[in-house]
């Protein structure tokens, strides 16, 4: 057994002589170990899913504000129907596309490509990740054709509500539903011991700890983080699941149980998970902006050692979603100053990033155009926040559109500016062709836009008292004056048009894989690793395996005539 | 998967890969556990009622069960000090004493359950018993995956090959050990 060899390159190892024959279609896109071919089915799998969690977005958008309209390709949306909708609207968005496209997709694509590796360290493994988390999708999707329904009780699945069927109406639909979520944890706790693992053990020789790539630094940050928060939900998955079909109270205070002990159980994991999504995002808006403002990353250690910070306070702070559940008001003072202390490193990563385009020459490529709204709409998201975590004043906005709005703001960024700016940075090395840059800004434009207009009448609704998970608002008669039904009706048009924009996306994809320029090996002239190699890299990736002589970020760098230094190259 | 990746053979955190991932997956399982008996000491703390639930367990089965598991992690290590000497045979035969060990275990668990529910307490009983079942029946579930895994070990041990595997089951048996000393006490004595 050779694992106790010590770091060397063997470029003796070359693939393509080991598989002279090409593998049939099965073996190579359904049963491969390929850490690229596995990546690539999660951003595929993560964009489909994408496509539904809009689709249903659409739907209930419609109903808010047309209630009772036939909604085209959908019907009439009954309020149980609505709940369906709204749950599996955000499950969806949070669990089956954040999660996948930001972690597994790029996780499994860039780690081993960043850090100078021939693929994880653990192939099988990371397949088997994936099957599962194929699995929970399909479990997920079936929930919606079975008796009663897809599960209604909202993504945060409180109990009572959750736990017995004659409360959700939903016998079939909930069990799938908590099966599916449990299914997605397991599939994602292997997939994040493999990232850990391969990150800490599989470096190419040469590369330290400073040399490695922000992105892969974020992604097994994110990773530990999920780890360490998931386990008390698994465990609540479960008590739920018994709760809910063998008849056991763990939640049922009339029986003995604690409802409250769920919100608890759930947020603990909830709140970081927030940070679980954003560091990956804030990783891939680090690489982004150094290339295209070409310069170095100010402060790379500063951003490493915040992020830790953040991961540490973000298992502090649970308790700001449950401030009008009941809590002590003594404990709800103690959430409230850790709540608000996380909003310093954050913002102390939105400073560097700032501090690294100050004085770069900056090229508002569709890549950069992303990674600059990223910074501008988040930062937005997180000043409504503050709003939200101090108690005084979240006991008035609690469970209004402001929450949704403020959500909104921090999730869009991360989850579908941040992919987009993923992919349009990466399409290049996935598929060894430039997306278009024309269609790349118009569908650029067309989705940021839109997605101001939906949110900022969200929050003006939510101050104005509207409250979340109402059906139809024409039975509140203070919430259903003209000039808030205007707003929801500005929201949702606003809605349409940036879905309808996301067709744009899908030409340019598919389109640009064809037709597409060829894009070469580093066509931004970056410097990490994975633009050392073909574009698409073979199978193995490197015919000769990188050495790493610098860090990632050398950019402009006096006296040399190129202003980029790749890591590979030596002095 | 004839050959292995060179990423699967780097070390450059200076500890083998597998062993690595194995203290990574034990990271992930303490946090399950602590998750499910923190919220059952919350509950303990709160509800004077539990001591009486607590009282109807049967304390030696579960004594003589942490006695067998205890014991059976014994083995594990001289399995493991067999492998490292290059003795496959007797490492495999360390790990079948082993997977004796679980067994006797799940077959004592399965007696007292038994008993247990005969006498009407059932998950649903009371929130105790839930509890009871769900941290005592997930643990089983470990035990049984743990078995398995290891019959697997041994029987590649047998012929010499992988032997690094066996001291990555002896750690991952160590962690359902440990899992249980913690059971024992909150179940059983605590009454």
């Amino acid at each position: 057994m050779a694992e106790s060899i010590p770091v060397a390159p063997s470029p003796a190892r070359a693939h393509d002589h080991e598989h002279p024959a090409e593998p049939g279609f099965i073996r190579k896109y359904l049963l491969s170990t390929d850490h690229k071919v596995i990546g690539l089915q999660y951003m595929f799998t993560g964009m489909a899913m994408a496509l539904l969690g809009g689709f249903l977005a659409y739907v209930f958008r419609m109903q808010l504000a047309f209630p009772g309209i036939d909604v085209p390709l959908f019907g009439v949306v009954s309020p149980n129907e609505y709940n369906s909708l709204i749950t599996n609207h955000g499950a969806i968005m949070i669990f089956w596309v954040a999660m996948p496209v930001l972690i597994a997709a790029f996780g499994n694509y860039l780690i081993p490509l960043m850090i100078g590796a021939d693929d994880m360290a653990f192939p099988r493994l990371n397949r088997l990740s994936y099957q599962l988390f194929l699995v929970s999708a399909l479990v997920l999707l079936a929930s919606f054709f079975v008796e009663g329904g897809a599960f209604g009780g909202a993504w945060t699945m409180y109990p009572p509500l959750s736990a017995s069927s004659e409360f959700n109406q939903t016998p079939l639909g909930t069990t799938l539903f908590i099966c599916a979520v449990a299914l997605e944890f397991v599939a994602f706790l292997m997939g994040g011991i493999n990232f850990v693992t391969t990150t800490m053990n599989s470096r190419a020789p040469g590369m330290r700890m400073y040399d490695i790539p922000m992105v892969v630094w974020m992604i097994v940050l994110a990773s530990i983080l999920f780890m360490a928060s998931v386990g008390p939900l698994v465990a609540g998955a479960v008590m739920l699941l018994f709760d809910h079909t063998l008849g056991t109270a763990f939640f049922d205070p009339q029986r003995g149980g604690d409802p409250i002990l769920w919100q608890h159980l759930f947020w603990f994991f909830g709140h970081p998970e927030v940070y679980v999504v954003l560091l990956p995002a804030v990783g891939i808006v680090a690489e982004i902006i150094t290339v295209f403002a070409r310069k170095k990353l100010f402060a790379y250690k500063t951003v490493l050692y915040t992020a830790f910070g953040t991961g540490v306070l973000s298992f502090t702070v649970w308790a700001h979603h449950q401030f009008i559940a009941g809590i002590d008001p003594r404990m709800a003072n103690v959430f409230t100053i850790t709540t608000l202390l996380i909003s310093v490193p954050i913002a102390e990563m939105m400073f560097v990033y700032i501090a690294t385009l100050y004085g770069g020459s900056i090229q508002l490529a569709t890549p950069m155009l992303w990674a600059l709204a990223f910074i501008a709409e988040f930062l937005i998201g997180g000043v409504t926040g503050i709003f939200l975590g101090a108690s005084g004043s979240d006991i008035y906005l609690h469970d209004t559109y402001f929450v949704l709005a403020h959500f909104h703001y921090t999730f869009f960024p991360i989850a579908i500016i941040g992919s987009f700016a993923a992919i349009s940075y990466w399409y290049p090395k996935m598929f060894g062709r430039m997306l278009n840059e024309t269609l790349g800004k118009i569908h650029f434009w067309g989705t940021v836009i839109p997605f101001n207009t939906i949110f900022i009448p969200l929050f003006v609704l939510g101050a104005a008292g509207e409250h979340r998970r109402i059906w139809d608002f024409a039975q509140f008669p203070e919430l259903a004056s003209e000039p808030l039904r205007n707003l929801d009706k500005v929201a949702t048009v606003s809605l349409v048009i940036m879905l309808a924009f996301q067709a744009v996306f899908l030409f340019n994809f598919f389109w640009s894989l064809r037709r597409g320029q060829k894009a070469g090996k580093n066509p931004w002239h970056a410097n990490t690793l994975e633009w050392t190699t073909e574009s698409p890299p073979p199978h193995g990736n490197w015919k000769q395996m990188p050495t790493v002589y610098r860090g990632p970020y050398e950019y402009s760098v006096p006296g040399r005539d190129a202003d980029f230094w790749p890591q590979n190259e030596p002095a | 998967m004839s050959a292995r990746p060179i990423a699967t053979t780097r070390s450059a955190a200076g500890m083998p890969t597998g062993r690595l991932a194995v203290w990574w997956v034990i990271a992930s399982e303490i946090v399950i556990f602590g998750g499910l008996l923190g919220s059952y000491v919350m509950f303990r703390l709160g509800h004077d009622a539990f001591a009486d639930q607590a009282a109807h367990t049967n304390t030696w089965i579960g004594a003589f069960n942490t006695f067998v598991l205890l014991t059976s992690s014994l083995f594990a290590v001289l399995g493991h000090k067999a492998a490292d000497a290059g003795d496959g045979r007797r490492a495999a035969r360390m790990l079948y004493l082993t997977a004796a060990g679980g067994m006797i275990f799940l077959t004592a668990k399965a007696f007292e359950w038994t008993t247990e529910i005969q006498h009407g307490f059932t998950i649903s009983a009371h929130t105790f018993w839930s509890f009871y079942y769900t941290a005592a029946g997930l643990h089983a579930l470990h035990v049984v995956a743990g078995i398995v895994i290891m019959l697997i070990v041994a029987a590649q041990a047998r012929k010499n090959l992988e032997l690094q595997r066996v001291e990555l089951i002896g750690l991952y048996w160590h962690f359902v050990d440990v899992v249980w000393i913690f059971l024992f006490p909150l179940l059983y004595i605590a009454k």
